[in-house]
């Protein structure tokens, strides 16, 4: 199918502090956007959509390596979310490592790398983040505010503490907040990286050092989570890499041990080890309903005049579709206008990510349905 | 044709500006219709994608579930009307389906297709399980997991504690209030939790 074709990033300038859950600030920042399709006369077709752990601003078309957009399959001309007829944008969030203002980033008070020292962020820094950038776009109210796993979680965080800017949620793949075994796997994933001698208590940048083994082990276990075990079994079996056992306890004996280190070391070639941090503890702290007494309801009632679409998949072990049955509960006990699609799709949490017709179908079919409400 | 007088007929059933919750939902057509006729509210459950997909394509709030699992997503009496419209015969748990649908509603409509309708009663006695217009499918590939008759129903209301404040059959886009047990291929039963 037709894709954008090169996109080209931009960046926006808020010297505006920004103040933060944690009571910090961030003083002086920078974030990183793209922007697909236009924004019609009346500025009624706008889309924002939010990205998740490993993923930044380039939600669709080809950046100038040639790298596909982390959405591309569902953002574009004639795609589920079709960008002839509405005006997306991709933000890369504040603490990410893709080009807004991020732990690698001069501190402007000390003039030093923020490192470890860069302010704790959380899903309500960032969508107040993303309200500003919306803003400096000239748009009052989004037609719909899209994202998957932890972009879900801002989706929702929009009609919680911003339901005027926006008509529609769409929160796939995601969860009203983590589960224990959850924080325990994001956990391990950061006692991974900061147990790496290379960390540097995070001041690694100094010593001109990556803790890349720390990054590796974060993303194996993180990978290993994403997957549905009988995909991983169908994909992987117990197929070995070489034709005989090597009786080795070091060595690389089946095919799975050999694509997760791929995907490691892939993975730490590229990612910010603090943001690592940053991100997996964001998610731990999303939880709109521990400020409503415990009820997730009750939090929702201020999202009365927003409407949802709410999507999960059998086989997703970590963001299970019984927590976004919870989310749907919580819209119904408001009278909230959501629908919900359970797709039966084999491939785990990774499954928002990908290509399924029955997914991308009930995705165009709500899409439609903005696109019908919105005058040109 | 006499599918769209079915519908109209029983959509009568419900109030206007109704809060409405339509188990089984399929496209979602009777829900558009009460939405647009009648001003009513609500959701529909379904558990077919392209059903689902179709209820989205035309604006009807769809929430995809299996009703096997019952209706834990929704609080007492949270609904002006319950509808279970050619469903219970597809479902597993059909007594346990009936005293939901009477917990989440005020009001409870029901149809089904009635297995005492005349010309089943003839391929009955033919020996053959009936397959016609109304029931068109083998003993072996039928999605009706449930087949029962008016008359039937009207005692597992009785056992559920259901006060039916309305019955009669339909057929052929009429309603029929004389034997319905005996003349009609359709079944409709309107009624409220008892005291």
């Amino acid at each position: 199918m037709s894709s954008l074709g090169l996109v080209t990033p931009q960046q926006m300038h808020f010297s505006e502090p920004l103040p933060l859950k944690s009571g910090a600030v961030l003083p002086d920042y920078q974030l990183s956007c793209e922007t697909y399709g236009t924004l019609n006369a009346t500025r009624s077709n706008a889309v924002l959509v939010c990205h998740a752990l490993n993923a930044s601003h380039h939600v669709a078309g080809l950046d100038a390596e040639g790298q596909r957009g982390w959405w591309d399959n569902l953002v574009g001309p004639g795609k589920p979310l079709d960008t002839d007829r509405f005006f997306v944008i991709g933000v890369n969030n504040p603490g990410s490592c893709f080009g807004s203002t991020g732990p690698m980033h001069p501190n402007p008070a000390t003039g030093r790398v923020w490192g470890a020292d860069f302010p704790v962020v959380t899903v309500e820094d960032w969508v107040d983040a993303q309200v500003r950038l919306v803003q400096r776009l000239g748009i009052t109210q989004l037609a719909a505010v899209l994202g998957g796993s932890l972009g879900g979680m801002q989706a929702l965080d929009w009609t919680l503490r911003h339901p005027d800017k926006l008509r529609h949620c769409i929160a796939v793949a995601t969860a009203p907040n983590l589960s224990a075994q959850n924080i325990a796997f994001n956990e391990v994933a950061r006692r991974a990286i900061v147990t790496d001698p290379d960390f540097h208590g995070g001041h690694f940048y100094e010593h001109g050092v990556v803790p890349k083994r720390g990054l590796r082990v974060a993303r194996m276990i993180g990978h290993i989570t994403y997957l549905a075990e009988d995909a991983m079994d169908a994909k992987f079996g117990r197929a070995l890499r070489e034709a005989e056992l090597a009786y080795s306890t070091q060595e690389i004996e089946f095919q799975i041990e050999s694509y997760l280190r791929h995907q490691g070391d892939k993975f730490s070639a590229y990612f910010d080890a603090n943001t690592y941090l940053l991100i997996t503890r964001a998610l731990d702290y999303f939880d709109p309903a521990r400020e409503h007494g415990g009820s997730l309801a009750r939090a929702f009632a201020a999202a009365r005049g927003n409407r949802f679409l709410v999507v999960s998949f059998t086989t997703d072990w970590r963001f299970s579709p019984a927590r976004s049955r919870e989310i749907v509960k919580a819209l119904v006990d408001n009278r909230i206008g959501v629908s919900y699609a359970e797709i039966e799709a084999p491939h785990g949490h990774d499954a928002f990510l990908l290509e399924d017709p029955r997914y991308h179908g009930v995705m165009r079919a709500y899409f439609e349905r903005i696109a019908a409400e919105v005058t040109p | 044709m006499s599918e769209r007088a079915d519908l109209e007929l029983i959509a009568e059933l419900v109030p206007a500006g109704s809060r409405v919750l339509d188990l089984g939902c399929g496209d979602g057509r009777m829900l558009a219709h009460l939405r647009d006729h009648k001003g009513c509210t609500g959701y529909g459950i379904e558990i077919a994608d392209a059903n689902a997909q179709a209820c989205v394509q035309r604006g009807i709030d769809v929430i995809q579930l299996n009703l096997d699992e019952g209706l834990a997503l929704f609080d007492d009496h949270s609904f002006d009307v319950v509808l279970q419209l050619d469903t219970l015969q597809h479902l597993r748990n059909t007594e346990r389906m009936l005293r939901e649908t009477a917990r989440v509603g005020r009001i409870g409509i029901v149809s089904f297709p009635n297995f005492a309708h005349w010309p089943n009663r003839l391929h009955v006695l033919g020996g053959r399980m009936p397959v016609t217009r109304a029931l068109p499918y083998q003993w072996f590939d039928t999605p009706n997991i449930r087949v029962t008759t008016f008359n039937d129903f009207e005692v597992l209301a009785q056992r559920c504690g259901l006060a039916v404040n309305d019955c009669f059959g339909l057929q052929a886009g009429r309603v029929v209030r004389r034997w319905p047990n005996l003349r009609a291929s359709v079944a409709v039963f309107r009624f409220e939790q008892g005291v």
